[in-house]
């Protein structure tokens, strides 16, 4: 089965890679660019620690081709913090207590991430829905919401100049 | 778990598909959204040699009005789908009924085609395409032929979709004013298929109902149309005898697989008990 060259922005680098057309997104990322934060967990779309970015989206990688990725750009939770400094989901997680054992938060992030551009100004009960697609097994998600909760209230700061 | 190895197509026109469908025949599946093939080809439910991919189409995507015809590209995800204004006003059971599918990630690649083609009767747009009178465009080797919603459904990952043709087009007529509808799923989580779900599409003539579709998912080897649960109520005054009529004929054609989500009787009295919310809630809504 013949390779296919694919060419992909990754966390704002161009990369050129030959991949077998099986190959997962999941598999790309963390084998082929050894970017290891997006976890594997149900590999079946259910639990969403395989949560990345694809052209502005939250995606599931497990379900997903590297192959279908040729011309996009894709950030990772390795994408998120800038200079050092945390981006203000990574903050709220770690502010808020948003973790404990800490295998889902790669997913949580990238979705908050992108939840909060969806609805920069979500209620509760939205924040529930929207990070919906993402479960947690030891928090019980309340310091989660507040993560949410704060990067949302963070993100509105004005900027300092 | 990693697919077993396949030839990969990203076809750009519904043609070029059509094309490869031909050449390469039984061994060839479209993918789409492929939230439901590829972990079915991950578990190896499906080895199919090569994929065509028809994400890179861009005349299957997309929502438009033509006259009084709401025109969905079959490749229009569920997201795109709740945040259509041309369905918000005109087909507004397809946005509520959306936001109970998946979860948002999912819902970014599942697409409206795709889950009506699988004929899988976990899917939730099966039973809305009969219960909104949807019909279906397939193109073929030998053009385009339209197939109605009601009568597609065959059996189990059986439609009337042959294995050369790519589903283009899903045609919904827009909701006259003052259309009720509901789409009730019990579901024991979010993501899970329903346990037992039905849709609603309902219209009144004063106390009178003057138009009704009943549709189920989840209950039998394919979305059910209630036709004798509709007849139960159509041109009757709507009342709590009339509804629970029409729930017993619901019921009674009602044929699910015991699962983890419940055995026959549960999700037979389940069934029922979605008929019965979804026509009052439509009814509700009806002008």
């Amino acid at each position: 089965m013949s390779k296919k060259l694919i060419t992909i922005s990754v966390n704002g680098k161009k990369e050129e890679k030959a991949v077998e057309p099986r190959t997962l997104l999941i598999h790309f990322l963390r084998e082929e660019l050894n970017l290891t934060g997006a976890h594997i967990g149900c590999e079946t779309s259910h639990c969403g620690v395989c949560t990345v970015d694809i052209d502005g989206q939250s995606v599931k990688s497990c379900t997903h081709l590297a192959v279908q990725c040729d011309g996009s750009e894709v950030l990772t939770v390795e994408g998120l913090a800038h200079k050092g400094v945390l981006h203000a989901v990574q903050e709220g997680f770690y502010k808020e207590h948003g973790l404990q054992c800490g295998f889902c938060t790669p997913g949580m992030l990238m979705r908050a991430y992108r939840f909060l551009q969806e609805n920069p100004n979500p209620t509760e009960d939205e924040i529930r829905h929207g990070m919906s697609g993402n479960l947690c097994r030891c928090t019980g998600y309340q310091n989660i919401i507040k993560a949410v909760q704060y990067a949302a209230k963070k993100l509105q700061e004005p900027v300092a100049a | 778990m990693i697919p077993p190895r396949f030839e990969y197509h990203a076809p750009k026109t519904v043609g070029e598909a059509v094309a490869l469908l031909g050449q390469l025949g039984s061994e060839a599946k479209l993918l789409a959204g492929g939230h439901s093939l590829l972990p079915m080809m991950k578990l190896r439910f499906a080895q199919p040699e090569h994929l065509i991919d028809i994400n890179r189409i861009p005349e299957l995507k997309g929502i438009r009005e033509e006259g009084g015809t709401v025109v969905i590209g079959a490749m229009t995800v569920e997201n795109d789908l709740i945040r259509s204004p041309i369905l918000q006003a005109k087909v507004p059971l397809l946005c509520e009924a959306a936001k109970l599918i998946a979860d948002p990630q999912v819902r970014n690649r599942g697409t409206i085609g795709g889950d009506i083609a699988h004929g899988d009767p976990g899917n939730d747009h099966p039973a809305l395409s009969i219960a909104i009178d949807a019909s279906f465009v397939l193109e073929g080797p030998n053009g385009r032929r339209t197939v109605a919603a009601k009568g597609f459904f065959l059996g189990t990952y059986m439609t009337q979709l042959e294995e050369n043709e790519v589903m283009c087009e899903i045609r919904v007529p827009a909701f006259a004013q003052g259309t009720g509808y509901a789409y009730e799923k019990l579901k024991r989580k979010t993501g899970d298929w329903a346990t037992a779900g039905c849709a609603v599409v309902i219209r009144k003539d004063g106390d009178q109902v003057s138009h009704v579709r009943i549709a189920l998912t989840n209950v039998a080897p394919t979305a059910l149309h209630a036709e004798a649960a509709e007849a139960a109520l159509l041109n009757k005054p709507f009342n709590a005898a009339n509804v629970q009529d029409a729930v017993a004929a619901a019921i009674a054609i009602c044929d699910p697989a015991e699962d983890l989500r419940g055995d026959i009787e549960y999700k037979t009295a389940m069934a029922g008990e979605m008929v019965k919310r979804a026509l009052n809630k439509a009814w509700s809504l009806c002008a």
